[in-house]
């Protein structure tokens, strides 16, 4: 069994925003057509369809909206990081993503907590975006 | 919209479920075989009566799964497809087939979903990437594979507790109201010979005491991997005249989908098994009020919880007290997953919401054994697929 960590392959589509948590930002898309945020990444808008999307830079600035923590490995690739605190996290702009907490104690976790960005270099130009307590 | 209510499960089939199967492996195809005879004779119907089938996966094969199975089955069909709901397969293919039915498509479909191991391949295959963490993919171009699997959101523990802390944050969450769900359906479960879990109650402690898997779930929370098998065999008014046993009438459906992954669910808690029950109901014309068993799809405890809320047996929030409130054992008030459900059974892949209709079939048509209710004319049952992604509701009716 290969025990590698699962890395990202960013496609032609999400590559701006990998390109971003390597360079130290978020970016995400937005709307022209209907104003929406979209994430993950896409070629058209989740919320209209529409085609006429843009990439933003964005603070990063997120709140907790909720979380476990594994206490077995949800895969043997990941034994290593058990206890996995997994999050789901909303950021400003109104768009959830998956993520793992760092920095923080388990009593301190707390459903609404202030989150702000961290850019978690795992491998040789891969970013993955973690989240702290702001 | 909606069934006429002139189609009807007619036989049922479920293999015993095991957590250590000892019995002799056979592929897919096989099974599908052993199913389908099971099914058609206590229906009382042969294969020469069946002119439609719904599969899901079949192992020995990619692609073109119905033709596979027709094929050996040795049956032509007028009406065949391959349904691709996880836990909400089995009640996605029993309303298809009333459709196809009603439309006059076909009158007897077989439904099978098979769950035993298959033989171990004399020359082993590398694991197909699409499969390496089972329904969560690597695939590249797949989101899940992108932005969920690398953070370690994979499987389906973890996506579930997220759930339920979701809920703990935006209601009261009480643990021993978990536990005692899963006391109960045990208690159902240890009458059930064909339970992985027969003559084996738990107690309310000794859930709480089960160990943290991914907070706040426990592992007597959580469904245990089994060995197993169902199938059902749905047919017109006009053969169901003709068979065995008291039809168990498809009175009303639904089916609804949002995500894959919760993360980027609308909203955790309102679960797609709302809409898919209200849809139910309104075709059934009855209420949630009228059932007379609630067997519901029970992978985890906060499934249950969420659906005895979204499908309307309660308001939303009130689930912990409502299961505290109500004896859900076979003898109690709300007899809910009188088989055991899944937490009692186990689960046998796929085959585990089939145990779900076919205990509900089983009542209506009277043959529970000492599981029977004293009444049961109309039962309520759901099918949850993936993280709470795809949720189906059906209504079964006696005449
Ligand atoms: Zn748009």
């Amino acid at each position: 069994m290969d025990l590698s960590k699962p890395l990202p392959t960013p496609t032609p589509t999400s590559a701006p925003f990998w390109d971003g948590l390597n360079d130290g930002v978020v970016r995400l898309q937005r709307c022209n057509a209907c104003g929406g945020w979209i994430f993950y990444p896409r070629s058209r808008c989740s919320h209209c369809l529409s085609d006429d999307i843009e990439w933003h830079e964005v603070s990063g600035a997120a709140t907790l909206h909720t979380f476990t923590i594994a206490r077995q490995p949800t895969a043997p690739q990941f034994a290593d990081e058990v206890p996995q605190i997994l999050a789901v996290v909303e950021l400003e702009e109104g768009v959830r993503m998956t993520s793992t907490l760092v920095r923080v104690t388990e009593k301190a976790i707390e459903i609404g907590m202030q989150l702000e960005p961290y850019f978690d270099r795992v491998a040789d130009g891969v970013t993955l975006l973690r989240f702290a307590p702001r | 919209m909606g069934l006429r209510g002139d189609a009807a499960v007619v036989g049922i089939a479920e293999l015993k479920h095991e957590r250590k199967y000892t019995g002799p492996r056979k592929f897919t195809i096989e099974q599908w075989a052993d199913l389908a005879h099971m099914a058609l004779a206590d229906a009382g119907l042969t294969i020469a009566d069946v002119n439609g089938l719904i599969c899901s996966d079949v192992r020995e094969t990619g692609m073109f799964a119905p033709a596979t199975v027709v094929e050996y089955l040795g049956r032509p069909v007028n009406f065949a497809e391959r349904i691709d709901l996880g836990g909400a397969s089995a009640i996605g293919m029993i309303w298809r087939a009333a459709a196809a039915i009603e439309l006059g498509a076909c009158d007897v479909v077989l439904c099978a979903l098979p769950s035993l191991p298959i033989p171990s391949n004399p020359h082993p295959r590398t694991v197909d990437p699409r499969r390496y963490f089972g329904a969560s993919s690597i695939e590249w171009g797949s989101p899940q594979a992108e932005f969920d699997v690398p953070y370690g959101n994979l499987a389906q523990n973890c996506g579930y507790a997220m759930i339920a802390q979701r809920y703990a944050a935006e209601h009261e969450y009480d643990s021993r109201a978990m536990a005692k769900l899963v006391a109960q359906q045990r208690v159902n479960g240890a009458r059930n010979p064909n339970a992985a879990f027969f003559g084996q109650p738990v107690t309310e402690a000794e859930v709480l005491a089960s160990k943290l898997i991914a907070d706040p779930l426990r592992m007597l929370e959580i469904v245990m991997p089994v060995a197993g098998g169902g199938a059902v065999v749905v047919a017109s008014r006009e053969v169901a005249k003709r068979c065995r046993h008291r039809p168990a009438w498809v009175a009303g459906f639904g089916e609804h989908l949002t995500i894959k992954t919760p993360t980027y669910a609308a909203d955790l808690l309102e679960t797609p098994v709302g809409p898919a029950s209200k849809q139910a109901f309104a075709m059934a014309r009855v209420r949630p009020s009228d059932v007379d068993v609630a067997e519901i799809y029970d992978c985890y405890t906060i499934t249950v919880l969420l659906t005895i809320e979204d499908a309307g047996f309660c308001g939303k929030g009130e689930g912990m007290r409502f299961i505290r409130e109500h004896d859900l054992t076979i003898d109690g008030d709300f007899p809910l997953n009188t088989h055991g459900g899944q937490l009692g059974m186990g689960q046998a892949g796929l085959a585990g919401g089939m145990t779900q209709a076919v205990e509900a079939v089983r009542q209506i048509m009277g043959r529970a054994g000492d599981r029977q209710l004293e009444r049961c004319d109309l039962a309520y049952v759901s099918g949850t697929g993936g993280v709470m992604s795809e949720q189906s509701a059906l209504i079964l009716q006696g005449e």
